[in-house]
C-alpha cells in the first residue's frame, strides 16, 4: 500500500487517499483464464492433428494415383486385381444422398420451425421441442435398420412403376437421411426465428398481416441467417453421415449412376466399410481412404464457407 | 350509422353493421364507444369498466402513472391483445357502432382499419421503401407503389430527409427518422384511426417535436389516440385526455387500472374534477 500522496487526493477527514491498487494476486482468475485458453487451444490442436493424420496418408496415396485421374475417374474399384481409383462414383453417391435429404428436411424442416415458433400454443410447444431434440440425438444405426425394415418396402409398394432392382437404394438412403436431419433443421430455424425481437412481429401484426404473411414475410427474412446455418448443419450431416448409408443403399462396389433406385456407395460409406482390421497400413488401399476423408473434409468446408457467403449477403440486419 | 361529411372510408368492416340486428345507438361524432370494458390477463381484471367515447378526428390523450393499464387498453382497440395468450375483454369496444370483438369481425381486418405505432421504433429490418409498401402490398395494392411510398412518406414529413436513400436498411436511420418510418408505414395501410403508444418516450427533445407536429396535422386525416408518461406532451397535443390510475388489491397483489376522469385536455389540466387527476397533473404523485 502506497501512502505517499496526502496532497493529491484530499480526502473527506484529510486522511490519506484509499489505495487503488489491486489487494491481492487475484490467483484463481489467473488460473481459471489458464485453463480456459487450455481447452480453447486443445480444440484448435486436435482439429489440426486431424487434418495433419487425413493428409500424411493421402500424400502419399497421390504419389501413386495422380490427383487427376482420382478426381476424375469414373470407376471405383481399389479392391480389385487390376485397381482403379476414380472418386466419381462415390462422390455421386454422396451428392444424391444430399440431394434427397435437402429435398426432405429443407421444406419439412422449415416449415415445423414456421409452425413451431409462429402458430403453436406455448403448450404445444413445451411438448413438442423437447421431443425433437431427443430426435436429434436418436442412433442412427436405429434409424437406419428402420428404413430397411420399414421404409425401403413401403416406398417400393408405393412406387411399383419405378425400376426397383435388389434391396438396396441411395434415393430411400437419401430420404432417411433427409428424415433424419429434420430434427436438427426444425430446431435450430425455430431458434433463429424465436429470437426475432418481438417489435418485428407486433409492427408487421397492427399493420393488418395475417400469420402466415407475418411469418414468411417478416420472420424469416429476418431470421435468414439462422435458418441458413440450420440448413447447412443438416446438409453436412447429410454429407457425413455414414450408418444409414451403409444400412439402406449397401456396400456394394459402386458403379457411377444417377439413378436413386439403386443401391450403391457413397464416401463415408467407403469408408466405414473399408477401414476394417484386416486392411494393411501402408497399402494404397488404406490411403484411398484418408484420400476421400480430405476430399470430404475439403467438401464440408466449402459448404461452410458458401453458408457464410449467404448469411452476409441475405442478412437483414436488425440491432 | 348517420355519418355525414367525415364519414369513414368504405371497408368490408362496415358492412358488418347491416348485419346487426339492433346497432347500438352511439354519438355520430365518435369514432369509439367503450362501454364498460374491461380487460383481463387470465384471472387478473388489469383495466376496469372503462365507458367514453372517443372523437372523430381529434387527438385523445391517455394519461396516467404506470401500471394504469392505458396501453393495455390502446391495444384493446384494434385488438392487438388476442396477441398475449389469456387477454381477455369483456364489455362493448364500438368503433362507429360495430362491436370489435363481434362474432363476424376479423382481427387481421381490424387492424388494417385501426393502425398503430409502438413505444419502440420497430421499422423492419428492411430498406425503406419496401417498410413503407409492406401493408399496400399485403393489401395487394401494387400499381402506382412508387407514388404510394411517396404520399405516405410526406404525409409522414420524411420525404425530403429520405427521397434519395429509399433503397438503405431502414436501421441506418435515427430514432426519430425510424418512428416517422413507422408512422408512414402505418398511413400507408390507409387506416382510418391510428393508435400510439408512447411515441416519443424513446425519442430526444426535437424528435419529440416533430412527431408532435405531425400528430396535429395527422388529426386532419385520422382519429388519434395516443398512450403518453408525457403530460406536457398531452396538453400541447390532444383535444381530450384521460387520466387513469391503478389500485392495488392488498389480498391478491394484483394491480388494476381504472379511468379516473376524461375530458378536454384544458379542463383536465386547469380544473380537474377528481382530485386524484389534480394531483397527478400538478406533479403531486405519480
Amino acid at each position: 500500500m502506497s501512502t505517499q500522496t496526502v496532497e493529491l487526493g484530499a480526502s473527506r477527514s484529510g486522511e490519506p487517499p484509499r489505495s487503488l491498487e489491486a489487494p491481492s494476486l487475484r490467483i484463481g482468475e489467473r488460473i481459471i483464464k489458464a485453463l480456459l485458453w487450455s481447452a480453447a487451444t486443445l480444440s484448435v490442436l486436435v482439429t489440426t492433428g486431424i487434418v495433419v493424420s487425413l493428409l500424411i496418408p493421402s500424400i502419399a496415396f497421390f504419389q501413386q494415383v495422380p490427383l487427376w485421374e482420382f478426381l476424375t475417374g469414373t470407376v471405383w474399384a481399389p479392391a480389385f486385381a487390376n485397381p482403379s481409383y476414380g472418386v466419381l462414383p462415390i462422390v455421386v453417391g454422396t451428392l444424391t444422398v444430399v440431394f434427397f435429404a435437402t429435398l426432405v428436411a429443407v421444406p419439412v424442416g422449415l416449415s415445423s420451425a414456421i409452425y413451431l415458433s409462429e402458430y403453436a400454443s406455448p403448450r404445444v410447444r413445451r411438448i413438442v421441442k423437447p421431443i425433437l431434440e431427443v430426435l436429434e440425438g436418436l442412433p442412427t444405426v436405429a434409424i437406419g435398420l428402420f428404413a430397411f425394415a420399414v421404409l425401403t418396402p413401403l416406398i417400393r409398394q408405393l412406387t411399383p412403376f419405378l425400376p426397383w432392382t435388389g434391396p438396396f437404394s441411395i434415393g430411400v438412403a437419401g430420404i432417411t437421411v433427409g428424415l433424419l436431419i429434420i430434427p436438427l433443421v426444425s430446431s435450430v430455424s425455430d431458434d433463429a426465428m424465436r429470437s426475432v425481437p418481438a417489435d418485428l412481429r407486433q409492427g408487421a401484426y397492427a399493420m393488418g398481416a395475417t400469420k402466415y404473411e407475418v411469418a414468411l414475410k417478416v420472420i424469416v427474412p429476418a431470421a435468414i441467417s439462422g435458418i441458413i446455418a440450420a440448413f447447412v448443419l443438416g446438409i453436412s450431416r447429410a454429407i457425413g453421415e455414414t450408418m444409414v448409408v451403409l444400412l439402406v443403399a449397401g456396400a456394394g462396389s459402386p458403379v457411377l449412376s444417377f439413378d436413386p433406385t439403386k443401391g450403391t456407395q457413397t464416401m463415408t460409406a467407403y469408408i466405414g466399410s473399408t477401414a476394417t482390421g484386416d486392411i494393411a497400413q501402408g497399402t494404397i488401399t488404406y490411403d484411398s481412404i484418408f484420400a476421400v476423408g480430405v476430399l470430404l473434409f475439403l467438401m464440408t468446408l466449402a459448404m461452410n464457407i458458401l453458408a457464410i457467403r449467404l448469411v452476409k449477403k441475405y442478412r437483414e440486419v436488425y440491432d | 350509422m348517420s355519418e355525414t361529411a367525415q364519414s369513414p372510408p368504405v371497408i368490408p368492416i362496415a358492412r358488418a353493421v347491416q348485419d346487426r340486428v339492433n346497432p347500438v345507438e352511439t354519438d355520430s361524432a365518435n369514432t369509439f364507444d367503450l362501454q364498460n370494458v374491461r380487460v383481463y390477463y387470465g384471472d387478473m381484471l388489469a383495466v376496469k369498466d372503462v365507458s367514453m367515447g372517443i372523437h372523430h378526428n381529434q387527438i385523445t390523450a391517455f394519461i396516467g402513472p404506470s401500471g394504469c393499464g392505458k396501453s393495455t387498453l390502446l391495444r384493446s382497440l384494434n385488438r392487438m391483445n388476442d396477441l398475449i395468450p389469456g387477454a381477455r375483454v369483456e364489455g362493448d369496444v364500438l368503433y362507429h357502432g360495430i362491436d370489435v370483438y363481434g362474432p363476424k369481425v376479423d382481427p387481421v381486418q381490424v387492424r388494417n382499419v385501426i393502425g398503430m405505432v409502438f413505444q419502440k421504433p420497430n421499422p423492419f429490418p428492411k430498406s425503406i421503401y419496401d417498410n413503407v409498401a409492406f401493408g399496400p402490398r399485403l393489401q395487394g395494392r401494387k400499381k402506382n407503389l412508387d407514388d404510394i411510398v411517396e404520399e405516405a412518406l410526406r404525409g409522414a414529413a420524411l420525404w425530403d430527409e429520405v427521397k434519395d436513400r429509399l433503397k438503405d436498411n431502414a436501421y441506418g436511420m435515427s430514432g426519430g427518422q425510424q418512428q416517422r418510418l413507422c408512422i408512414a408505414r402505418c398511413i400507408a395501410v390507409q387506416p382510418d384511426v391510428i393508435l400510439m403508444d408512447e411515441p416519443c418516450s424513446a425519442l430526444d427533445p426535437v424528435s419529440t417535436g416533430r412527431i408532435e407536429d405531425l400528430m396535429v396535422e395527422l388529426k386532419k386525416t385520422y382519429t388519434i389516440v395516443i398512450v403518453t408518461h408525457n403530460m406536457q406532451q398531452a396538453a400541447r397535443v390532444a383535444d381530450m385526455t384521460a387520466f387513469f390510475t391503478v389500485s392495488a388489491n392488498d389480498e391478491t397483489g394484483s394491480r388494476t387500472g381504472m379511468l379516473v376522469e376524461y375530458a378536454s385536455t384544458s379542463k383536465i389540466f386547469s380544473d380537474p374534477v377528481d382530485t386524484r387527476t389534480e394531483n397527478y397533473v400538478s406533479g403531486r404523485f405519480g
